[in-house]
């Protein structure tokens, strides 16, 4: 974390003048310099990193220069949408990358394969911001079957929470942003869960299970795929970073009021507080996430243990 | 009738779009009860295969391509899938080779004892796990309540396979299929574990099939041999017999190569060449390349099996006893 706040607050001097954005052009010299001073702008580096240290512990990331509101917070409030973005995202890559997966792997030359392998293939290949468009195009304005602006009608929630999924109108503007952001993980993981469970099925575990005599489901799914969960678990937690970096084009696409959106327009109005914050909080999110599935990894393989576990 | 009869089984794997390679030529064998078979070959000489055609385990593209496996009279390659589950694991059962591999590296011991059973029996858990607990201390592994909720790789190799050899006799099979099962082990371990095997195979009458390329422990354990090479038997009789007077130049071969018969300090014999891969067989006996016996004969034609041996030229008696 303090690297990735030290990467985020260095990058901030080249990316352009926040005085120009704030004040316009008609300002004179000596007020810039008036306001650079007062904002501590013209203090050397080293200074102006642990005043930032010393405020991001409190929580507070500065102010944003367009909002004039805590820079945390504005994040924070498109955060629900990015969430509910990703989980859709996942829910559907998991709910067709698994069984797609393991049906490769059992029949592996069946048409059926054959048609899913190549598909895949043909994911991985296209560029998201192509499939995004083409999905508005589609869906959204040929069939005209699903809205593809915005984030349609929320409800608010406990703590500021606002969320799309408990109308229908939330749920149908959900439904081709996260389609398109699963398609970058769904090829990848049906190939990558097809690999390993191919390779398990041919151990000599699972041959000695079939020895034993227990049942081709039970051979299947405990024996070979939780020995296939392991290695997609790990790059399920790596995945995730891709994930984050692509919602920025997906929301961009789908005009998602969403974190990643946000950060595109901070980066256009060089709101330096704002893009600080967000590269620590999606930082924040990475390391959070990858400590949940080393967690999760634990579950499945018993030779790994957590120190402090028993053993 | 026979409890195990093998009749002409050949194994065929696919090469190429049309034609097939043979894993297996055509190999017969009977098994009474109770009775302890040593099936002995170089790597790649069948042996492994033939265990698995057993149990219909061939790994797929491989198939059985012809021949009969009766297990009491009952052809077990004609059985559902459902059916040679039921003697899968129940009435015969398996040791692997390498005990660091067979175990699934993500369930406890007990998972993997318990499952077994209840593929079987109606049995209740609680019960099951007494009896994995009772059969963990047949084969003398210490501790044996606390091994039941530990994981494979908690476990030395050693008891590894005392484990698989537990979880083998968990259902007192009528006969054992034990593929290379002190390979893999510390030498050490290797008189203990074949110890073990042949005691609880005495104790309960169960019959075994031994593949190994141990002739020393094949002598130790079992009653009567088979040798195979290229994927055929070449000789088969009485261990005893055929470990003092052997008559196939091959079986002559193995068994002078073994350092108890060679003389002190002096170079081990080596049978020349190695054995050809199943997919480039000479013509005629797959054996006369490397034997000093062959004739012209022996290129033309594949010897059949006759009086325990095949071959045109076997050793008589004076020259097999030497």
């Amino acid at each position: 974390m303090f690297v990735i706040s030290l990467i985020g607050f260095s990058i901030q001097d080249n990316l352009g003048d926040p005085l120009r954005e704030l004040l316009g052009q008609s300002v004179s010299e000596e007020v810039r310099n008036e306001m650079r001073e007062e904002m501590g702008l013209n203090d050397p580096f080293v200074v102006q990193y642990i005043r930032f240290l010393g405020d991001a512990v409190q929580g507070d990331l500065g102010d944003s220069y367009f909002f004039k509101r805590p820079a945390l917070g504005v994040i924070m409030d498109k955060f629900s949408a990015t969430f509910e973005l990703v989980l859709g995202a996942v829910f559907i890559f998991l709910s067709l990358s698994i069984p797609a997966g393991i049906y490769c792997a059992i029949h592996r030359d069946s048409l059926v394969t054959r048609i899913i392998m190549s598909a895949s293939i043909i994911g991985i290949s296209v560029p998201v911001f192509l499939t995004a468009i083409g999905m508005v195009w589609l869906f959204g304005v040929e069939l005209g079957w699903l809205p593809a602006f915005g984030r349609g009608e929320t409800v608010e929630m406990p703590w500021g929470w606002d969320t799309g999924l408990l109308t229908w109108d939330g749920i149908s503007h959900l439904i081709l942003p996260s389609i398109t952001l699963s398609s970058i993980m769904l090829p990848l993981f049906i190939r990558l869960i097809r690999a390993e469970m191919m390779e398990t099925m041919s151990t000599d575990y699972v041959r000695f299970a079939k020895a034993k005599g227990l049942s081709t489901a039970r051979v299947r799914y405990v024996h070979a795929f939780r020995n296939t969960l392991l290695p997609v678990v790990t790059v399920g937690g790596l995945m995730i970073g891709t994930l984050i970096a692509y919602t920025i084009l997906t929301e961009t696409v789908f005009q998602w009021p969403g974190m990643g959106f946000l950060f595109l327009e901070a980066v256009n109005r060089v709101d330096t507080p704002l893009i600080i914050a967000y590269i620590i909080v999606v930082g924040l999110i990475f390391v959070v996430v990858n400590t949940l599935v080393d967690f999760l990894y634990t579950l499945i393989n018993p030779m790994v243990k957590l120190p402090g576990g028993k053993s | 009738m026979a409890m195990l009869e093998i009749k002409d089984l050949h194994v065929a794997f696919p090469k190429g779009k049309k034609s097939e390679v043979e894993a297996l030529r055509g190999v017969n064998l009977t098994l009474e009860k109770g009775e302890r078979l040593g099936v002995v070959g170089e790597s790649g000489a069948g042996k492994s295969m033939l265990a698995f055609a057993i149990l219909n385990l061939i790994a797929e593209p491989g198939r059985v391509s012809q021949g009969s496996i009766a297990f009491h009279g009952e052809n077990l390659l004609e059985l559902s899938e459902r059916d040679i589950r039921s003697i899968r694991g129940n009435r015969i059962s398996m040791i692997f080779q390498d005990p660091m591999v067979t175990l699934n590296p993500v369930l406890s011991i007990g998972t993997q004892m318990v499952e077994t059973l209840k593929a079987h029996r109606r049995i209740s858990d609680a019960e099951a796990r007494k009896l994995c607990i009772a059969k963990l201390k047949e084969v003398a592994i210490p501790s044996a309540e606390s091994r039941l909720d530990a994981y494979p790789h908690e476990l030395s190799g050693g008891l590894r396979q005392r484990v698989v050899i537990a979880i083998a006799l968990l259902t007192d099979p009528e006969l054992i299929i034990a593929d290379e099962p002190t390979t893999a082990l510390d030498v050490t371990i290797q008189a203990e574990i074949m110890a073990l095997i042949l005691k609880l195979c005495r104790d309960k009458d169960v019959a075994l099939i031994l593949i190994t390329h141990d002739l020393g422990v094949v002598a130790e354990v079992t009653e009567r041999i088979m040798i195979m090479y290229a994927g055929l038997c070449v000789e088969t009789g009485a261990t005893q017999q055929i470990i003092q007077a052997p008559h196939h130049p091959y079986s002559a071969g193995l068994l002078k190569a073994l350092p108890q018969f060679a003389g002190r300090g002096t170079r081990l014999y080596q049978i020349p060449g190695s054995m050809p891969p199943i997919t480039a067989l000479p013509p005629g006996c797959a054996y006369h390349p490397r034997c000093e016996r062959a004739t012209d004969m022996c290129k033309a034609q594949i010897p059949p099996l006759e009086h325990g041996c095949a071959c045109f030229h076997p050793l008589d008696q004076t020259e097999a006893a030497s």
